[in-house]
């Protein structure tokens, strides 16, 4: 594979398959709380906060990106403590980048994961309860199990978002080869430089071919999980 | 003891609980009425899965709720188990981790029957390694049995466990529930609105109707009231506590208190108890000894009182035999006919053939497995 792509353009693949899956990582557990407390609890301003976790499918990415910038640069209200007292910096940077693409995918694993939690039989946790177990206790021996298909579905939809996602990585983390240039932001700027056309296309088909993977591998890990939950 | 006192209110006026009641340390009571009489709301509310707007649940001598001193504990810390009418099996788990999913977290100072007990007295051996989705109904049931009981709990819930079945399957389940009622030892709340089941298994009944008890006591004490809503269906009779004496020929003879019966039904060997329902539209009287004919009970019996019937031209005999009460259904124009009053002695004519298998029930407490089944 690197014979057929050259050192920058394999570099750009890695680079989009280390930021989709730092931004998984990172969003993963933060998905499934605000899927539970969404779908479980009532509460004022919980339509005010489905609304904030869906704000990214609807508004246009560059404005998620500017809104990164103005929260996390180094003079931004979240932005400048972090650099002042931990000394990180997130814009210009692969986990800004990443931070960016977990931003823009959140919505997708919160809405996958919810799902599969509303699949989950609220009798079976009664049942869990009059044999004894405590709040966390079912939670993770009966809840988590049983809303996990829908966890995994929204965790590989979401990595395979995260490898094509472009306007908010591009506003806020900036184009920089080896650092913030994921596969989009590589083939963006091979369309333009003169003679990039071939270095779009092969991008353009990993790309492609990564997003059919991931799709399929979701579809795979669905039936098994299901198969392995008593439901198949 | 189970000691319940629940009032709750659905709605801003909507339908209203209001029930009090007790259930003795052990046996089976049951909580009998039509749907919607509220009688699993209440079986929720001691289980802790619903918190009533008012109440008191106390047993033996830990408070399980009181809502005057705010005491409510969670379900989880009451150890009540509970047989839902949907199995509730743990999909994702196999037979035997469910059945040790409550063992695990029972006290470990908790004693019961052991694991290996449990699974024999279900018959789930060969289930254990299995999924609960690949189970039928009857076995999922009898895993959910196993299950509830091996969370070592202080008092067993049951809602309706054979309301989701076919005929078939609660022929399957019910002989199980019975053993399970002998070998669990500790108080069962058991509700229904099956009267097969009452026949079966209940020792003491709680009858609601709207919310409210009407009458508790004995099944046989109030099987034999006419006043109550019990009476008014075609089905109503006296459940009479019997031993079989001996079994000849296809015929089988049963001792109660205050006489013998001759049954056509295979209630079992000698010695079995059980418990017969004399439908009162099955027992009919006469003022003189009968001859040639071919009803095979007939018993001595003191009429006791003529009550007022459920149905108009029709009345109830309350008979005695001995200590038992029986029940005739008859109509107004027989007593005026015969003269009938309270006081005189008359015969109580019972045909062999009505007791069918659906009505004599194996209840003895130590039968051998195999010979308890119900003879179909």
């Amino acid at each position: 594979m690197t014979a057929w792509l050259s050192a920058e353009e394999w570099q750009a693949v890695r680079l989009s398959l280390d930021v989709a899956t730092r931004s998984v990582a990172g969003s993963l557990l933060p998905a499934v709380a605000v899927a539970w407390v969404l779908t479980r609890l009532r509460f004022p301003g919980r339509a005010l906060l489905d609304a904030l976790v869906h704000l990214p499918l609807v508004v246009p990415p560059v404005v998620v990106g500017w809104g990164l910038l103005m929260l996390f640069g180094i003079r931004g209200p979240i932005g400048a403590p972090l650099h002042e007292w931990f000394g990180v910096r997130l814009v210009f940077t692969t986990d800004g980048a990443a931070l960016a693409t977990a931003v823009m995918s959140f919505p997708l694993i919160v809405r996958s994961v919810r799902l599969g939690l509303e699949n989950v039989d609220q009798g079976l946790e009664a049942a869990a309860r009059t044999l004894g177990a405590g709040p966390v206790d079912r939670f993770l021996t009966v809840t988590l199990p049983l809303m996990s298909p829908g966890i995994l579905a929204g965790a590989v939809t979401a990595f395979a978002a995260g490898l094509g996602e472009f306007g908010a990585v591009i506003t806020f983390a900036s184009n920089i080869p080896g650092q913030t240039q994921t596969l989009p932001l590589a083939i963006y700027a091979a369309t333009q430089t003169p003679g990039g056309e071939a270095t779009a296309a092969r991008l353009a088909l990993v790309s492609f071919g990564l997003a059919v993977s991931g799709l399929l591998l979701a579809e795979l890990i669905a039936r098994r999980m299901h198969l392995w939950l008593g439901r198949g | 003891m189970l000691g319940v006192a629940l009032r709750h209110r659905f709605g801003r006026d909507g339908f209203t609980i209001d029930a009090s009641f007790k259930a003795p340390g052990d046996g089976v009571t049951a909580l009998f009425g039509p749907s919607g009489c509220g009688k699993s709301t209440i079986l929720a509310a001691v289980a802790g899965l619903l918190r009533p707007d008012e109440g008191r649940v106390t047993l033996d001598d830990a408070v399980l709720l009181d809502t005057a001193r705010r005491v409510c504990l969670a379900p989880e810390r009451r150890r009540c188990g509970v047989v839902f009418q949907e199995a509730r099996l743990f999909p994702h788990l196999s037979v035997e981790a469910n059945l040790r999913y409550g063992l695990k977290r029972a006290p470990h100072d908790a004693t019961g029957p052991g694991f290996e007990a449990v699974v024999a007295l279900l018959g789930i051996a060969q289930l254990l390694p299995r999924r609960p989705g690949r189970l039928s109904g009857g076995e999922r049931q009898r895993v959910a049995l196993g299950r509830a009981l091996l969370s070592r709990p202080r008092l067993l819930l049951m809602d309706e466990p054979l309301a989701a079945l076919d005929a078939a399957r609660r022929a399957e389940v019910l002989p199980f529930l019975a053993r399970l009622r002998d070998a669990a030892r500790i108080p069962i709340l058991y509700v229904t609105h099956a009267l097969d089941e009452v026949d079966a298994l209940a020792d003491r009944l709680v009858l609601l109707e709207a919310g409210r008890v009407v009458a508790e006591g004995s099944v046989e004490d109030l099987t034999a009231r006419t006043d109550l809503p019990l009476a008014a269906r075609r089905d109503a009779g006296v459940l009479v506590g019997c031993t079989v004496r001996s079994v000849q020929d296809g015929l089988a003879t049963l001792d109660f208190e205050g006489g013998t019966l001759v049954t056509t039904s295979r209630p079992g060997p000698p010695g079995t108890r059980l418990r017969a329902r004399l439908r009162a539209r099955d027992v009919a009287v006469a003022t003189e000894q009968p001859r040639g004919i071919s009803t095979q009970n007939i018993l001595p019996v003191t009429l006791v009182a003529i009550d007022e019937g459920t149905e108009a031209g029709e009345v109830f005999l309350r008979l005695a035999a001995g200590p038992t009460t029986l029940l005739a259904r008859i109509t107004r124009e027989s007593v005026a006919r015969l003269q009938l009053r309270p006081g005189i002695t008359v015969w109580a004519l019972v045909k062999a053939v009505t007791f069918d298998h659906r009505v004599v029930r194996q209840v003895a407490a130590h039968t051998p497995p195999g010979r308890g089944e119900i003879p179909t």
